[in-house]
């Protein structure tokens, strides 16, 4: 909570991709449409790469310490409102900035909007916004971000998807827009609490987690709060607006809905609901991690069932996101540590997945399985590019995917080992639906329409390369990661502890004895987060 | 001889502090000078005329709202010519509303005149200054019968408003329509104080609430009929269910630029008037009449939002969204705080500016004879003009609640009150209904971004420049009476000239400078305040009522 830093790192991170896409709106039309479309695409590559070296930077900058907010920024904003334009960054929301800065060039590089202003316009907006709800350390603003966002993804679908893309948008906007209703009634009820107790409006997070509330107001105020995150993420059952969103989007706009926008709903679940309501996260733990199982199983099985690929992906995402919940409400380091890791590493796998169903698209015209066939023979590099994606998926160890569902299936079973041991389940599941679809999408004889299909053009494959190789280095090598999750991840956790205290001892959640693993970290890269915060915090 | 003049003293006319009726003087002047200007001049005025003298006026009337805002924060709020007005911020951003609604109003009409000639004179701006006279009298009434004064102002010129384009017969329904309906609530509200007369002795409202801090009624029967029929004749004006019948008709009658003036000045005027006697005089009672402000806010919010669903004409769909908004105000009412009047007082103040912007452009898509509003019209908008597009999307996700915008701040403001005053559960409907508006918004929006071509059998000849009183025929506004159409083409609409009829739909659709300043200040004021909200959140803060 210190004032660390002079320059406004994280304000000038959110309005960067902002300004950019007002002056991407500004190009005027008479430049006629080549050299239009040129223009655009240089202001969008500019922003999307400059927030990106921002983004590296804070993340160079940024010191795990005690994982409390870095880089804090703070300024009145509405003050008749209690609404203050407070940003700060720590170990669970880091990576999900860097995740989105990595991706959201890669996504306009991908080529799926054409070359269209509005659209340049759109993906820069909802950079913004999306920047901005991982950043927003005030319920208000972070509910501005998180609604802001709907806007360009639902022009991005309406717009520039495919043939449903009416309904879908709607369908999507409807959802979402009826979860937050109840998220903003549920923060107001929070500040006013806070209000009636010191006399005080705000919506600064830090000041309202030290609200008394009782523990029926907090189960109320938790299920308004996970009501918006759980339709957002999606958790299984506000997902069903999720396959028509993610099926109908243009590539660009899947891309950012599953990778990014779906990791606001988790966050926000770990952000808020752990931080404010942490009796009522003790006490409901056991209905989401069933949920969360409940959404490995079914996601699983549905994907097994369904023959388009985009929609395959789909359900396999509310899988993964089911993994992410179940590590979550485990409520110990490494379950809360691993669903952080799960989150960044699911957007960048699912990256790679929904790029490369896009470019099977554009040379087949279709996402069926049924209409695909052989395309390993004339497309070798896709074909390599969408087993990186699928390996990381299925979660094989050496590539990250593993990382998180390890760390999470590790974290469940020590408090909720039955969960744990279903959930596990989900990861052969997915092994099975993903193996088939590539079955019968890339192998076998291709048939006549198949065998002309031109390969990866290097300017494609230069877009995926970037996310195969953090795939594959974060599955080796994930201690960078881990180093700056875990203290974040502790402080959340013992705060919960002390909260929920009540109810159990905060002894009995603690992470696992640290002495055994610390050896092990010290002589290659382990996996365990205990150990690295033993080392770091020997380097303090 | 000296007794005689101290007595004669005593009985002269109470001082009239002029600056406290300021705004009023000026409107009714205004109105007053055009129609004299018009009778002696010798050929019409012409409508850059009237337009400018309007513009004038209003603009005197919203800088001598800013003096008195200026000399309230300046000397405090105080009660003027013998306690008939009181001067608080909150009269005083009322004035800035209402004046603020007439200069953007007069912008609009002007191009709604150019377009439809029918050798219009004066009377449009002049019935709708005195209109706003009405209104700005309302917010700083001091007493019962002052307010029913003020209402009546209002109300009158408006009915006349409301038919005022006598080449549809639709207009001249909606006049009616609101005329039988409006005066009836009127007679309602007339006996709701006379009822609190005889319960109380006066209609002073600062003596009602002394009266009331001071005694406890025991039969307390006539007191609370009177303040029902009270509550009754303000929801009749501002619209709230049941008592929204007229309102989808008469929002779809009337001209379009009169429709968004009624929708901004009408509302606010009914509210702040409702708000004064509810929350400031019978504030001793609110456990009596908060539970029937609950109900009736939860109809106005669900009704407004579920049935707009279901319409295909813009107008009639803006008209239920209207009632939906209402509602929301209903609940800055209903928290009965002096959080809620500040919450409804912003909630007026945004909406207005986007209504009104809404219902401009809404002027320059409808065709010659400004009785097409399906929404087939919007189709492929953003190709035609997509400024125009733009702006309509701007203020319909504004209303629709989005963040960035004022009506996000709003609806934020709305329900902090409501939360605040422990209705957590209006709240929560509030906002599951804003998510169903949200709906119909974006189902225009979506038609405004969809490609033209889609429209193949909606609406033939669209966008290629076909006649477009054809394609208006053709395609068939369903909602409305199909008499009107077929009547246009047979003739009587014969006003229009053959060159209008035949302006393509992209040229048609080009605002004239004064609607572009308008609709560029509605949008500019949602999205400015909305990004940088302390200068509006400031004035909605201090524009306190005077709770005693």
């Amino acid at each position: 909570m210190t004032h660390d830093t002079a320059f406004p790192f994280l304000t000038v991170l959110v309005l960067l991709p902002a300004c950019g896409a007002l002056v991407a709106v500004l190009v005027p039309t008479g430049l006629g449409e080549r050299l239009q479309a040129r223009v655009v695409q240089a202001i969008g590559l500019v922003t999307t790469l400059s927030t990106l070296a921002l983004a590296a930077t804070i993340a160079a900058r940024y010191q795990a310490g005690n994982g409390g907010f870095r880089l804090v920024s703070q300024h009145i904003w509405a003050p008749q409102l209690g609404i203050s334009w407070h940003l700060g960054v720590d170990g669970i929301s880091l990576f999900l900035v860097l995740m989105a800065a990595v991706l959201f060039p890669l996504v306009l590089l991908s080529g799926s909007l054409g070359t269209s202003r509005d659209a340049v316009a759109w993906l820069l907006l909802l950079e913004a916004g999306c920047l901005g709800s991982f950043v927003a350390l005030d319920l208000i603003l972070f509910f501005l971000f998180f609604e802001l966002t709907l806007v360009p993804v639902y022009f991005l679908i309406s717009r520039w998807g495919y043939s449903r893309r009416a309904y879908a948008a709607i369908k999507f906007f409807i959802y979402t827009f009826l979860g937050s209703a109840f998220l903003l009634v549920g923060i107001v009820a929070v500040a006013f609490e806070h209000e009636h107790q010191t006399g005080r409006l705000t919506f600064d997070l830090v000041t309202l987690m030290h609200t008394h509330l009782g523990l029926a107001s907090q189960v109320l105020l938790f299920l308004a709060f996970t009501a918006a995150f759980a339709v957002k993420a999606p958790v299984f059952p506000f997902h069903t607006w999720s396959p028509d969103a993610y099926a109908e989007a243009p590539t660009a706009g899947s891309v950012v809905l599953a990778a990014v926008m779906a990791k606001m709903g988790t966050y926000g679940i770990i952000r808020f609901d752990l931080t404010l309501f942490p009796r009522a996260v003790v006490d409901l733990a056991p209905l989401l991690l069933t949920l969360g199982v409940a959404g490995i199983i079914y996601g699983g099985i549905v994907a097994c069932a369904t023959k388009d690929l985009k929609r395959l992906v789909a359900y396999s995402s509310l899988a993964h996101l089911g993994f992410v919940v179940l590590g979550t409400f485990a409520l110990t380091t490494q379950g809360v540590t691993g669903g952080v890791v799960q989150m960044v590493n699911h957007g960048l796998i699912i990256a790679v997945l929904f790029i490369a169903i896009g470019w099977i698209y554009e040379r087949r015209g279709t996402w069926s399985t049924d209409g695909l066939r052989g395309l390993q023979r004339p497309a070798p590099v896709l074909a390599g590019i969408f087993t990186v994606g699928m390996m990381g998926a299925i979660g094989l160890p050496g590539l990250s995917g593993f990382v998180g569902e390890f760390l999470v299936l590790i974290g469940t079973f020590v408090t909720h080992r039955w969960w744990a041991v279903v959930a596990t389940g989900g990861v052969v599941i997915a092994a099975l639906y993903l193996l088939w679809a590539y079955q019968q999408a890339f192998h076998l004889e291709p048939d006549p329409a198949t065998a002309q299909v031109a390969d990866l053009s290097w300017r494609q494959a230069a877009v995926v390369a970037p996310l195969v190789l953090i795939i594959a280095f974060l599955g080796i090598y994930p201690k960078p990661l881990l180093d700056r999750i875990t203290p974040s991840v502790q402080r959340l956790v013992s705060q919960v502890d002390q909260g929920g205290a009540t109810r159990e001892p905060a002894v009995s959640r603690g992470p696992a004895p640290a002495s055994s693993s610390s050896g092990a970290y010290t002589t290659s890269s382990s996996l365990s987060p205990d150990a690295v915060t033993v080392s770091g915090g020997g380097r303090r | 001889m000296t007794s005689v003049l101290a007595v004669a003293g005593h009985l002269a006319l109470p001082k009239i502090a002029y600056l406290s009726i300021m705004p009023v003087l000026i409107l009714l002047g205004g109105a007053g000078a055009m129609l004299a200007v018009s009778a002696v001049w010798p050929r019409r005025l012409p409508a850059s005329t009237t337009t400018s003298l309007t513009v004038g006026v209003a603009l005197a009337a919203l800088v001598a709202s800013l003096v008195q805002w200026g000399d309230i924060r300046h000397s405090g709020p105080h009660v003027a010519i013998a306690g008939a007005v009181v001067q608080d911020g909150f009269s005083a951003l009322i004035s800035v509303l209402v004046t603020s609604a007439v200069f953007l109003t007069a912008l609009v009409a002007d191009s709604w005149q150019r377009r439809h000639p029918s050798g219009w004179g004066p009377e449009l701006q002049v019935l709708m200054l005195v209109s706003a006279a009405g209104a700005v009298v309302m917010g700083e009434a001091n007493d019962l019968i002052v307010v029913f004064l003020g209402l009546e102002i209002m109300s009158i010129a408006l009915y006349v408003l409301a038919a005022f384009d006598h080449r549809r017969q639709q207009s001249g329904e909606a006049g009616l329509k609101y005329f039988v309906l409006g005066s009836f609530s009127s007679a309602v509200f007339v006996y709701g104080i006379a009822l609190v007369y005889g319960a109380t002795g006066t209609t002073d409202l600062p003596q009602i609430t002394d009266y009331l801090a001071r005694n406890i009624l025991l039969h307390d029967g006539l007191l609370l009929a009177g303040l029902a029929l009270l509550l009754v004749g303000f929801a009749f004006k501002v619209a709230a269910v049941p008592f929204h019948l007229w309102t989808p008709d008469v929002y779809q009658g009337a001209p379009t630029p009169v429709t968004g003036f009624m929708a901004a000045v009408a509302k606010a005027g009914g509210f702040a008037a409702l708000l004064r006697v509810f929350i400031s005089s019978f504030g001793v009672l609110r456990t009596d009449w908060q539970p029937a402000v609950w109900v009736l806010a939860l109809l106005t919010l669900t009704l407004g939002a579920v049935v707009a669903l279901v319409q295909r004409d813009i107008k009639r769909m803006l008209a239920y969204s209207s009632i939906n908004h209402a509602g929301f105000v209903l609940l800055g009412v209903q928290a009965a705080t002096t959080r809620g009047v500040e919450a409804a007082l912003y909630y007026l103040f945004v909406y207005s500016f986007m209504v009104i912007g809404s219902f401009a452009v809404i002027t320059l898509v409808a065709g010659p004879g400004d009785d097409d509003h399906d929404l087939e019209r919007y189709r492929g908008l953003a190709r035609r003009s997509p400024l125009l597009a733009l702006a309509l999307t701007t203020m319909l996700l504004a209303q629709a609640g989005i963040p960035f915008t004022t009506g996000f701040l709003a609806k934020l403001e709305v329900v902090s009150a409501s939360v605040g005053a422990r209705s957590t559960a209006l709240a929560v409907i509030a906002m599951v209904t804003a998510a169903i508006a949200g709906f119909f918004y974006l189902r225009v929006v979506l038609l405004m971004y969809a490609a033209p071509a889609e429209a193949g059998a909606g609406a033939p000849g669209y966008g290629d420049g076909a006649d477009l009183l054809l394609a208006g025929t053709e395609a068939g506004s369903s909602s409305m009476a199909p008499s009107a159409g077929a009547d246009e083409q047979a003739g009587p609409g014969g006003t229009l000239t053959l060159s209008a009829t035949r302006t393509p739909v992209a040229s048609w659709e080009v605002p004239e400078a004064p609607a572009a300043v308008a609709i560029a200040l509605c949008v500019g004021v949602t999205v400015l305040f909305g990004l940088w909200p302390a200068p509006l959140t400031g004035f909605a803060h201090l524009a306190r009522l005077i709770i005693p």
